[in-house]
């Protein structure tokens, strides 16, 4: 069944896009991610304009997200305060974000910009992800029990105004996860994801938070953060497609109640080393697009320069 | 174009004796909705060949009906290789491109008339004067235009049909214009131009107008004129979606 979407001005096959939510929605609960470095690529592939395809993948992020927020929340898995200054990162991130956005439209940049930056992120995440999971497999073999991770960093410690997060077990300076929200910040509004990809390590690793509540916050923050972006997107660039929001949603949360079910039983190390290949994958596809000879060498934007 | 169609009008009457031929012309419809359902629309273009006196031709005439979209101010951008890695690099800007153009004819272009009266008329997309921005020169911006015309022509928003026109018994005459899904909105023209020996004797136009109807229209003009709100609404939606599904598939 064709659907016309009113922001995108193009018509498109409403089941194509219901089964991509539904694909992603399964990846999403399956891998316990948001999905949106998947969905943005894929909508881009499909067709959808890349401004449009990043602000409402946010927008279906806000969405995907909240459920799982609610749900953490309830348990007490959410540390407020550390979600409060990750969220006000954010908006500040997101600002950034967006006059990087529209500098790079002008200049005719954008496109390839979301692809490289796309790139070097999901490479990033992707091996570290997989250096990782492939020590603790190992290490699982042989029946070692993990080393401790080292709790304080000392860039971070020398930070001033330290603040105690209760819940995060943390007493650091709010500097360094405002900083954190900002860095995630721009990446979300470029490229259309949640963050939770690259926030969650950064979480654990660098801020050695307390992993019981690092998903819980994490989550926290998207579904803030994004609706902030939404919010800048439908009052700057004008390209969020409610249409295209709703199909990839209802795909998107049946998917991901249907992953998270299938992920119940699974060997988590397993599910993370699938999901850095899976990563992996969508950096190397879109490298390739990069260095390909396109098919056409000529683009055209209505305005510009 | 109005301008040079009564130019050429005033300069095709005297030439031949006797009286132009009038072209009746109407349209399938005369304006398109855009609806969630539209994917893309077929335009009608019919009407019939009035000859002074009731006299026939002794050669079949020939006809070329263009479809115009609203003009548009582009840029081209042409893609280099720069370390390994195809990038934008070069630009131009045309002032004035149709966003959407189609030509039908009743035979190849270039058989019916001179390239001059083919430019003149703008008779097919690669007779279409897009008024360049400064800067570049001709060479580079033959080949930008030639980009143009490549990139909107594989999307359908230009082409050109040479048998598209089809005239019956010499008098009545119809073409189909197929608009895809991708049409921009805005008024549409629609020139029909009765063209013998090489020269356009009688022209008509008609004009449509493409727009986002109902629904389409309401997210649209909500989305331009009421950004704060709409990206309110669109954030609601999506928590109450989201909360909903939670709520549902949680048993």
């Amino acid at each position: 069944m064709d659907i016309y979407l009113p922001i995108a001005e193009l018509s498109v096959n409403a089941a194509v896009i219901i089964g991509l939510g539904l694909i992603v929605g399964i990846t999403s609960g399956l891998f316990g991610v948001g999905g949106g470095f998947l969905m943005t690529p894929l909508l881009m592939f499909y067709g959808i304009p890349p401004a449009v395809a990043v602000a409402s993948s946010a927008t279906q992020v806000t969405g995907s997200s909240v459920s799982g927020a609610m749900a953490h929340w309830r348990r007490g898995g959410v540390d407020l305060k550390m979600g409060a200054v990750l969220v006000a990162g954010g908006i500040v991130g997101a600002l950034l974000g967006s006059l990087l956005f529209s500098l790079l439209q002008t200049i005719g940049q954008i496109d390839l910009t979301i692809s490289l930056i796309y790139v070097v992120f999901l490479s990033i995440v992707g091996f570290s992800m997989l250096t990782e999971t492939v020590r603790t497999l190992r290490r699982q073999a042989k029946g070692i029990r993990p080393k401790r991770t080292k709790r304080h960093n000392a860039f971070i410690a020398a930070l001033p105004g330290r603040m105690r997060f209760r819940a995060a077990g943390l007493y650091i300076s709010p500097l360094a996860p405002f900083l954190i929200g900002i860095l995630v910040g721009v990446l979300t509004f470029v490229m259309g994801i949640g963050g939770g990809l690259i926030m969650v390590p950064i979480l654990i690793y660098v801020l050695g938070m307390s992993v019981s509540v690092v998903v819980g916050t994490s989550l926290f923050q998207i579904v803030f953060t994004t609706a902030a972006i939404t919010m800048l997107h439908a009052v700057q660039s004008k390209t969020v497609d409610i249409v295209l929001a709703v199909l990839l949603l209802l795909g998107g949360v049946i998917g991901a109640q249907l992953g998270a079910r299938i992920a119940i039983g699974l060997p988590p190390e397993k599910l993370r080393l699938a999901l850095a290949i899976l990563v992996l994958i969508v950096a190397g596809r879109l490298l390739f697009g990069l260095t390909v000879a396109p098919d056409n060498l000529f683009s055209v934007q209505l305005g510009g320069i | 174009m109005r301008i040079l169609l009564l130019l050429a009008a005033l300069i095709a009457a005297p030439a031949g004796a006797q009286v132009a031929p009038r072209l009746i012309a109407d349209l399938s419809q005369s304006r398109i909705d855009i609806v969630y359902t539209f994917a893309g629309a077929e335009l009608l273009v019919f009407g019939a060949i009035q000859y002074p006196d009731g006299k026939m031709p002794d050669e079949r005439p020939d006809m070329a009906i263009i479809v115009r979209g609203p003009p548009e101010s582009i840029t081209v951008r042409r893609k280099e290789r720069v370390l390994g890695v195809w990038v934008n690099t070069d630009a131009v800007r045309f002032e004035t491109a149709p966003a959407f153009f189609h030509a039908a004819s009743t035979r190849p272009i270039l058989d019916i008339v001179d390239e001059r009266t083919a430019a003149i008329f703008e008779l097919s997309p690669e007779y279409l004067q897009l008024s360049p921005g400064g800067g570049a020169d001709a060479a580079t911006v033959t080949a930008f235009e030639a980009g143009l015309l490549g990139t909107w022509g594989s999307e359908d928003l230009y082409g050109a049909d040479p048998v598209g026109v089809d005239i019956v018994e010499d008098v009545l005459y119809r073409a189909r214009i197929d608009l895809p899904s991708k049409v921009p909105v805005g008024t549409y023209s629609v020139e029909i131009h009765l063209i013998q020996d090489g020269d356009v004797v009688s022209s008509a136009t008609q004009t449509i107008s493409v727009e986002k109807s109902g629904f389409e229209r309401a997210v649209f003009m909500m989305a331009q004129n009421k950004g704060a709100a709409y990206g309110v609404f669109a954030v609601s939606i999506a928590l109450l979606l989201g909360w909903l599904a939670g709520v549902i598939l949680k048993r």
